[in-house]
């Protein structure tokens, strides 16, 4: 892959969208990559039983599948040097599985450090999922 | 049980270390979805510049919360984990964490408050090499809901 510029690199360019399939097997594989074990990502039953609509989505795997799709943008998974947000609500992975979309824009291009600031959105069955998701790409 | 305030600005010893190896951070980047080869093959991250494959951005979390474990499974803290859920997240990378480090974590609260009935607690996880070499901050806000 190609590592993104400064010189290529404009404050309203935009990343995606792109659709990411999330199905249970997607949770089954993070749970055991990660070690967050926690049965409200792999079973329906015990979702439910503490008030879930069903098996959601580790907040962590929806980042780091938002950070997917910077690393992509940014030519090389090393130059993503900062990566923060919120999450503001969880995405429902059903028994035939879910999806989520992701997109960005350049929000700001410093040319002494040579970064680009990146606002991603994500959203899952129409509802932002993702808030004040900020990354930060060193640009060669 | 309210979260214990008494532990805001506490700082614990360093913990690990946490041996990061190619299959772990190859199988994490399959599980987010990064087909980025820096992940998966020694000889494209090589050619990228680095010693060896290097970790996707969120890694760090899997060392960060291994770390956070010594207070949030701390009676004392008051921290009902099943009533936790992921509030904010946040990473700082000084250099990409690379296959073959040892990573020594070092824990420290930073703020316990209350929300609307609930409470938000946040904690930040300085990672680096056993030799001390700054590889990353990764700062997490958990929210423990409130409730009967």
């Amino acid at each position: 892959m190609a590592v993104r510029t400064l010189a290529g690199t404009s404050v309203g360019d935009t990343i995606g969208s792109r659709t990411i399939a999330v199905g249970r097997d997607t949770l089954v594989a993070y749970a055991a990559a990660s070690g967050d074990q926690n049965p409200i990502h792999q079973d329906e039953q015990f979702a439910r039983s503490v008030g879930l609509p069903d098996v959601i989505a580790h907040g962590m795997w929806t980042m780091g599948a938002a950070g997917s799709v910077v690393e992509e943008w940014a030519g090389d998974g090393g130059r993503v040097v900062e990566f923060g947000t919120r999450f503001t609500k969880p995405v429902v992975v059903p028994q035939d599985g879910g999806a989520i979309e992701v997109g960005g824009v350049v929000k700001a291009v410093d040319e002494q450090t040579r970064r680009a600031t990146v606002e991603l959105t994500a959203t899952s069955g129409g509802d932002k999922v993702l808030g004040r998701c900020v990354a930060v790409v060193q640009l060669d | 049980m309210p979260v214990n305030a008494d532990f805001v600005g506490r700082s614990y010893p360093p913990s690990g270390p946490y041996p990061v190896s190619a299959e772990a951070i190859a199988a994490f980047a399959a599980a987010v979805g990064s087909s980025d080869p820096v992940h998966s093959s020694s000889e494209a991250a090589r050619a990228a510049g680095y010693a060896e494959v290097i970790a996707p951005p969120t890694f760090a979390v899997t060392i960060a919360q291994q770390c956070d474990a010594v207070f949030v499974q701390d009676p004392e803290a008051g921290i009902d984990y099943s009533r936790v859920v992921h509030g904010e997240q946040r990473f700082v990378h000084h250099r990409p964490i690379t296959a073959g480090d040892e990573v020594l974590g070092t824990l420290t609260v930073d703020s316990v408050r209350a929300a609307g009935g609930h409470s938000m607690v946040t904690t930040r996880t300085e990672l680096a090499t056993s030799a001390g070499e700054a590889l990353c901050t990764s700062t997490s806000t958990i929210v423990i809901r409130g409730g009967e």
